[in-house]
This record gives structure tokens, sequence and C-alpha cells, in this order.
């Protein structure tokens, strides 16, 4: 099995949308995937299902071997130690330092002061942020932020890093450092990268795997894939 | 270590939270404490009228008077047949002669005694009963036994009286139990209230990976500090307030026979309760508030 398998996955919400319907997706360990579509397409459903936000309504998702699904409430946190998320909101807490913000998950676990100095700070490194550690949220530049957001995800190393539009606020100079970044994660870390986004240019300048999904429903999925490719399909 | 790092930071949390969201807290406490204060009230009464009624009811006899020829023998088998009975808890016989003997100690007594051509006096068993509430039943049966010529309980008053006190009782604790739900009622919205204002940091703890124990934890203390410090002032008052009305009313309601509770026997323990209702209250608002706001 792979590392990340979709298996005739359907989604249906309460209100009746269909947002995902007969997905099926496999994903190695270490790949980078773009999954791209327009807005509304179901793209975030994918991304939301594989961090357990939400459970398939039929199907199921496995992740490193876990049927996610079936997690029950309880160990649903189990999961997110393993992955990390990243946003096109960023969702930093804006009473903490940027310090505080990546350090936050691993205090929650209840790691020592010091193990969590050396992994925020090597985070930190990662994403090339160090001067501005007692900085808060407010006082950064949206691309900072953005940092700061990717350094949460990656603190406890985790095999999975999901990211959803993380460029959609970001200028074009911004959004290819942030690109950068997490690429360099991508191949440092090797973690698996899965990235929800309608940016052409990145998508087609970064030559990666490009899923497409269209009305929920996935139409195409390439190597080295482009938007303007997939759009053509 | 791991959970003692967890417990000092949700600690420090529930205290930041108590302060950032002042207002509410003080609202929140403030109708606790006055909760808490008629929670006070009602068991410092119950407290009272429990003693009373004891005291009451360990005064209440049944005079048996026997009749003059009896034998002694006749007499042993009354002792036995009331002794046996359900309701007594204790039978005194007090002779004729016993009788006599005490009455002529007292100079008048001697003097009416002598006047009288025969006496008046009868032999009598003192019965004192367990429960004032079935003393009609215990007299009928004791009047039903051969050899007793009748039998004397004059205190309907009293009777009356104890069971008012019953229904005070048992008001108070339907009251007690009212409150209580009020006061858990009102940290639940409390704690609803700050979880809503948390909702942001509480989605992106998921998010990241926090259990949920530790999500809860930093609520279920703020719960517990927000009824710990709302039962201050009902235990000052309680200490304080109860003995100064002690010695106010010179520790005895209208006559010397209704003695209250010293202050020094009941005030640590109503305090005592006080403290464990608002904290264990409190906590449990908190837990409901957790429960029903972040479905976990
Ligand atoms: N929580 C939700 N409840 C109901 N409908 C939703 C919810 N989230 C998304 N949808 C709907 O599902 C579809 C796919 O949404 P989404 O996955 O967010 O698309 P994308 O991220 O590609 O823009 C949309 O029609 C959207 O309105
Ligand atoms: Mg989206």
């Amino acid at each position: 099995m792979e590392f990340i398998e979709l298996k005739n996955v359907f989604k249906v919400y309460e209100n009746g949308v269909t947002a995902l319907a007969d997905a099926n997706l496999s994903i190695s360990k270490g790949e980078f995937v773009f999954i791209i579509g327009e807005s509304g397409s179901g793209k975030s459903t994918l991304t939301k299902l594989l961090y357990r936000e939400e459970k398939p309504t039929k199907g199921s998702v496995f992740v490193g071997g876990i049927n996610v699904g079936k997690l029950k409430n309880g160990n649903v946190y189990k999961l997110r130690r393993k992955i990390g998320v990243v946003f096109q909101d960023f969702k930093l807490l804006p009473k903490l330092t940027v310090y505080e913000n990546i350090a936050y998950p691993l205090e929650s676990y209840g790691m020592k002061s010091s193990d969590i100095r050396d992994k925020v700070l090597r985070a930190v490194e990662r994403v090339g942020l160090k001067d501005k550690l007692k900085s808060y949220p407010n006082q950064l530049s949206g691309g900072e932020q953005q940092r700061v957001c990717i350094a949460r995800a990656i603190v406890n190393e985790p095999s999975l890093i999901i990211c959803d539009e993380p460029t959609g606020d970001l200028d074009p100079k911004m959004s290819r450092e942030i690109m950068d970044v997490i690429e360099t994660i991508n191949k440092d870390m090797l973690s698996t990268v899965i990235m929800a986004t309608h940016d052409k240019d990145i998508v087609n300048r970064m030559k990666k795997r490009v899923v497409c999904v269209h009305d929920g429903v996935i139409v195409s999925d390439k190597e080295k894939g482009s938007y303007i490719q997939n759009e053509n399909s | 270590m791991k959970i003692l790092r967890i417990i000092k930071k949700s600690i420090k949390d529930a205290f930041k939270s108590v302060f950032r969201n002042f207002s509410l807290s003080m609202a929140s406490i403030s109708c606790t404490a006055v909760t808490l204060i008629l929670v006070a009230i009602a068991l410092l009464v119950t407290y009272n009228v429990r003693n009373i009624t004891s005291d009451i009811e360990n005064v209440l006899t049944i005079v048996t008077f026997v009749d003059a020829n009896a034998t002694e023998g006749d007499i042993a088998d009354i002792k036995d047949v009331i002794e046996n009975m359900d309701n007594v808890s204790s039978v005194e016989y007090n002779s004729k002669e016993e009788i006599m003997e005490q009455m002529s100690e007292d100079e008048d007594m001697k003097e009416i005694l002598d006047v009288l051509d025969t006496s008046p006096i009868q032999s009598a068993f003192v019965v004192s009963v367990k429960d004032v509430r079935k003393i009609d039943s215990t007299a009928k049966k004791l009047k039903e036994i051969e050899k007793v010529t009748r039998v004397k309980y004059g205190e309907t008053l009293v009777k009356k009286l104890v069971s008012m006190f019953d229904v005070i009782k048992n008001g108070c604790i339907i009251a007690v139990i009212g409150l209580i739900i009020v006061t858990a009622f009102l940290i639940t919205n409390t704690i609803k209230i700050t979880i809503f204002s948390r909702r942001n940091e509480i989605n992106i703890m998921r998010l990241v990976g926090t259990s949920n124990i530790v999500i809860k934890l930093p609520f279920l203390i703020e719960g517990f500090i927000l009824g710990v410090i709302g039962s201050i002032i009902p235990i000052l008052l309680t200490i304080y307030g109860y003995a100064f009305l002690y010695d106010y009313i010179g520790g005895k309601l209208f006559t010397e026979l209704i003695v209250l509770v010293k202050p020094s026997d009941i005030v640590y323990l109503t305090s005592l309760v006080l403290l464990i209702v608002g904290g264990v209250v409190g906590m449990f608002g908190s837990t409901h508030a957790v429960r029903r706001f972040l479905k976990i």
C-alpha cells in the first residue's frame, strides 16, 4: 500500500453538495503533488479528508497505513502530529510571538522546553526567520507570516505536509520564495508534500505531479504536469 | 514530568483566561457567590433544624400510669411488653413511693400531700419514643396493655413544631439541590462564552495535534477556579456571619428549649461543603460546556 491511498472516496456535505465523487489516488512517500482546479472544485475537501478534518461519506482514505475515516475522534490528534498543515490565512495565534506560535504544538504535547527550543530554532532556520522570533504576527508581512505557519507545520518533523493555497494571499515574488522554502523542505526532510492551489505560474514553473479536480471529480493525474495542459484535457 | 508540564501550563492558561475575560468571570463568580450564600443559609438552617428536632425528640416522653393494685409481677410484665415495642427507645419505672419521696423533698408539695386523704399519685412508666411522628400509635398501644390506666403525652404543639421543621428541612434540601444546578448552569454558560472567544485557538490546537484532554484541561481548571473563588465570600459569611448571628440572639431561638448549634460545630464543615460544591460544580459546568462546544 502506498503512503496515501484514496479508494472510491465520496464526500457529500450535510447540505447535499457532493464535493468529491469516486476519487481514487495514491501518493508515495516523499512525493510533491499539486492538487489543482477552479474554486469550489473540491481541492480543500480532498486535503481535509487527509488530515481528518472531514470524514469520507463513502470509500476509504489511508494515510501511512491508517484508515483515517475510521479514526476515533479522541485519536485524531495522533494523526495530526504526523501531519503539518499550511493555510492560505496562516491561522497564527495573534497574541503569541513568532517563537511561541511555532513552539505551540510541541508545548501542547508536553515536550521539554529545551527540546522545544532546539526544534523551533531548526524549523526557523529552514524558513529563514531568525531575526523575527520576538515579533507578533501583525508586525510581519504576509510572506513572513506564511513562513511562520510553515515553521509551525514542520516543527515536529512530520512525514506529510499539506498546504491549502499557501500562496493565495501573497504577491508573485513572495509566492516564489515560499515555494522555494517548501520545495527545500520536501527535498531535505523527505516529507511528502500535497499542495492545493490554483496558482498557474507556480504549477507551471515547478514541474511536479499535478492532480486536477473538476466539480469533485479527479479528471487528470500527470507526472510533471502543468496547469494549461490540464485545462485542455 | 510531561503531565506536570501540561497541568502547569493549563493552570496558567486558566488563570489568564479568568483575567482576560474579567467582567465575564466576575459575573459568573458573583452569581456563584450568591447561590452559594443561599446554599450556606439552607445548610445552616438544615443543621439547626435537625439539631432542634432531635433535642425535642429527646425530651418527648409518654407517661404511662399503672393501676394501683398491680403486683410487682404485673409491673415486670408490663415493662417487658413496653421494652419490646417498636418505637420505644427507653423505659423508666417510677413507683408511687419513689414519686412521693421525690415530691416530699419539696416543702410545698409535702404540705399538699399531707392534706390529701388518699394519694392521687400513681406508679408510672416514663417511656421515651424513638420517632415523635409515631407517638400517637405508640401511646394507643401502651394504653391497650393490661393494668395500664391511662397515658399522658400532652405535647401536640411540639409535635406540630417537629413536623413543621421537617417541612423546612426538606424544603432546604430541595433548595440546595436546585441552587447547585443553577450554579452549574451559570458556570457552563461562562465557560461556553470563554470557549467561544477562543474557538479560533481551539481549532488551531486541534489542527496541530493537541490531544482533547489537553484542550479541555484549561477549561476544567477555569471552571474550578471560578467555583472556588465564588465560594470565598459565602465561606467568610458563614464563618463570621453565623458567629455574629449566634452571639446576637444569644444562641437560642425564642425559648431555652430551642438551642442553636454552636458556630464552631458547623461553620467549618459548612465552609468545606461550600468549597467542594463550588469547585466540583464549576468543573462539572465546564465539562458540560466543553463537551457541547468542542464536539470532542
Ligand atoms: N463545510 C461545508 N459544508 C457544505 N459544503 C461545503 C463545505 N465545504 C465545502 N463545501 C462545498 O463543497 C464544494 C467544494 O469545496 P472546496 O473543497 O472548498 O473547494 P475548493 O477548495 O476547490 O475551492 C463547494 O461547492 C463548496 O461550496
Ligand atoms: Mg479551498
